[in-house]
């Protein structure tokens, strides 16, 4: 008797300690969050940069001021796939060991396609158990054109779209009489070449194409053989799409050659290649991007990138399309309340979205392409609020594009699933 | 086409003289203690890095007198108190434990330096155009990153051949008891060489830096290449690193500058494919395309028909 009642006390003590513990352990049961880029190796810079943005505005915009879906913190969880396919594959299974579901990647699009494929197949084997991919920035239109997919988000604008933009800005300089295309022989480096040359014929064909040519990605030790040809060749411009350790040699070379032509980029800023740059490259680099870098257009935005600063005062914001992604994703999951990929998804698409700059972002449900307002700027030390690699230079943007124009088509027929 | 080929060329000398400096640390290495060191490329990074934040307080030349010297001490201590201790356990653990140095100096760099590109310049004094050839400029520095390099190799020749440091380290190699039983402290002399091998390697890193970037991949994008050189020069062979380190830099040099391919072959031939053919990035290979792979072809060429490299003496 007395043992029986002791028991039950126990039990309702016990069940009152677990009732009063669990609300609390739940709600502080973070959102985890997977970051996979290069954070060793050649493109080391560019993976530890973002990740630094991505836990910063997690921190910033959520966690600090008491977290998503009710109190619940975000926790951003490294994973460095050294920019390997095949080192991808190995930390996806590592990322699904860990229970994560929602994978930020953005560095080579030969990657972002590896991704796509793995989460495609494992979505279709593990049914509940799907993983979403954010991209931020791997531009290879395929991934929203014939390799579209369902479980992938784009929050760049993709080579085609950015070219059209950068194609219209060199059409309107008659003094560019000839281009050299110089890339990285895989996938965005083929892609960048062929569209604008494709671009180039019908908007100006007067523009001879003197060279075209690929290297191999982060193996070159010296370009200055290139750019011997790129000078040989009498080009009077240079579009190039290489990024990170390619970028900076590539433009260190045609710099100390004594070529002073301008040069056509997509990547040639921040994490020391502004800095690098220096004098130099002063109003030669032109860079297509989406948000401007200066001048800054909110107070908002502003105030980020200071207390950015104060934290790593030796990075920039680089990226902001990264904070763009988060948000968006943390506005799908507030909006379904579920942290579920599919129900993520489903809230992603079509979703249109202020950003920190104050414009409307859109993003289409039909190939999950986004779409925002597209700047050339130019690399300069003069009007520069913001700089980059605290070099006192900066991107200053001299030309826009409204996000409507930027909008095309695609071919993507997509499989959705079936729940 | 001159212009090119003489460009080229020139190109070709000083990435060739510059893999020369850091093959002629490995090979030195090898031939003394039969240790293949791994972290060569990484104590070349070590000596950019090094001569940038010297360069930051007290200028570009100061970098070059005083980062090759913390480097060499850097692997004298290295060889002291790591590598000796691992000697005795075999090659295995030797290639291990220096494999494992490269994979730290890469990450300390990283957690010292932060993995973005360091504005490393060159001085001012060298800031300016050595000649122009038909329109092209040859940059004083690169003249510079010659000359010294072709003054270490003689410098290096000439000690080796030709002083009594150089005769013991000879005689060390093939005979280290007869040396030790004559009363010279071989343990010492070790140290030395592999002190004096990665100083050399410092001093490629301090003057590449400023020309090919100075990132935490700067020794991955070299380390493959420097073994390429010693295997194909034969192992332990200075001269046959020299010729071989010019043959890889020139090849790859012309190999760019070259405009050839494929499709102009198929054309030789009278051949076309169509662009639908499952082949077709193989019928449109240009040569530029393949240059990086140019000297692993000639190393498996050279394993195929002369095993013991160029000038290797060696039969194992």
């Amino acid at each position: 008797m007395n043992k029986s009642k002791f028991a039950l006390k126990l039990n309702s003590l016990l069940l009152a300690a677990l009732l009063s513990i669990s609300p609390i352990s739940l709600a502080q049961e973070p959102v985890r969050i997977a970051f996979m880029d290069p954070l060793s190796g050649t493109f080391a810079s560019i993976g530890t940069s973002g990740l630094k943005q991505i836990q910063f505005a997690a921190e910033y915009l959520f966690n600090s001021r008491g977290g998503i879906l009710g109190g619940r913190m975000i926790e951003i969880v490294p994973l460095d796939n050294k920019q390997s396919p095949t080192e991808t594959q190995l930390q996806f299974k590592r990322a699904i060991s860990e229970g994560l579901r929602i994978i930020f990647q953005g560095n080579s699009s030969a990657v972002a396609n590896t991704l796509s494929a793995t989460i495609s197949r494992h979505n279709r084997r593990n049914p509940g158990m799907e993983v979403l991919q954010i991209n931020y920035s791997a531009v290879d239109p395929i991934l929203t054109e014939e390799n579209c997919s369902f479980w992938h988000f784009r929050f760049d604008a993709h080579a085609v779209m950015k070219l059209n933009v950068l194609t219209d800005y060199i059409a309107m300089n008659e003094d560019i009489k000839s281009m050299y295309i110089i890339g990285q022989d895989y996938s965005f480096g083929h892609i960048v070449s062929e569209t604008a040359i494709r671009l180039l014929n019908e908007k100006r064909p007067d523009i001879e194409i003197v060279g075209n040519e690929f290297h191999p990605i982060g193996q070159v030790k010296d370009f200055t053989p290139y750019v011997t040809k790129i000078v040989s060749s009498g080009a009077d411009a240079v579009i190039t799409g290489n990024f990170g350790a390619d970028m900076v040699s590539l433009a260190r070379s045609i710099i100390d050659s004594g070529l002073d032509i301008p040069i056509y980029t997509f990547y040639a800023a921040y994490d020391g290649i502004t800095a690098t740059l220096g004098e130099d490259g002063k109003g030669r680099i032109r860079l297509i991007h989406n948000e401007t870098s200066n001048p800054i257009p909110t107070e908002e935005r502003k105030a980020f990138i200071r207390a950015f600063k104060k934290r790593h005062p030796n990075n920039d914001v680089t990226q902001p399309r990264i904070i763009n992604a988060l948000s968006m994703v943390v506005a799908a999951m507030e909006q379904t309340q579920s942290t579920d990929p599919y129900d993520i998804a489903l809230a992603l698409e079509d979703m249109r979205f202020t950003t920190l700059s104050g414009e409307e972002i859109w993003m289409r449900g039909s190939d999950h392409q986004i779409f925002q307002s597209l700047h050339i700027s130019v690399h300069t030390d003069e009007g520069i609020e913001f700089d980059a690699d605290n070099s006192g230079y900066g991107l200053f943007s001299v030309y826009h594009v409204p996000a409507e124009e930027t909008i095309v088509d695609s071919s993507c027929n997509m499989k959705r699933p079936s729940r | 086409m001159l212009e090119v080929f003489i460009f080229a060329t020139l190109n070709g000398l000083v990435t060739g003289l510059l893999l020369f400096m850091l093959a002629s640390g490995l090979t030195l290495i090898f031939s003394m203690m039969g240790v293949l060191n791994f972290a060569h490329a990484s104590f070349y990074m070590l000596g950019a890095y090094f001569a940038y934040s010297i360069s930051q307080y007290m200028g570009f030349w100061a970098g070059l007198l005083f980062a090759p010297i913390i480097v060499g001490v850097l692997g004298a201590g290295v060889e002291r108190y790591g590598l000796r201790r691992v000697h005795q356990l075999g090659h295995v653990a030797e290639l291990v434990f220096t494999f494992g140095m490269a994979f730290l100096i890469e990450e300390s760099i990283s957690f010292f330096w932060g993995t973005d590109t360091k504005n490393y310049r060159y001085p001012d004094i060298l800031n300016f155009p050595l000649f122009t050839l038909f329109g092209q400029e040859f940059s004083a520095y690169r003249g510079f990153m010659i000359g010294i390099s072709i003054a270490i190799f003689i410098g290096l020749y000439y000690v080796l051949t030709r002083s009594r440091i150089g005769i013991i380290i000879q005689a060390a190699i093939t005979h280290p008891h007869t040396v030790a039983n004559l009363g010279h402290n071989v343990p010492l002399i070790f140290m030395g060489v592999f002190g004096v091998g990665t100083a050399l390697a410092g001093v490629a890193g301090v003057i590449a830096g400023p020309v090919l970037t100075t990132f935490p991949g700067m020794a991955a994008v070299l380390g493959s290449i420097v073994f390429v050189i010693v295997v194909i020069g034969g192992l332990g062979s200075l001269a046959g690193a020299f010729i071989a380190a010019l043959l890889i830099g020139l090849l790859q040099s012309y190999a760019i500058a070259s405009d050839v391919g494929v499709p102009d072959l198929l054309n030789l031939l009278g051949l076309s494919f169509e662009r639908s053919h499952p082949l077709n990035d193989l019928w449109t290979l240009t040569l530029p395309q393949v240059a990086p792979i140019l000297p692993f072809l000639l190393l498996v060429l050279v394993l195929i028909f002369r095993p013991t490299g160029l000038l290797g003496k060696r039969e194992q």
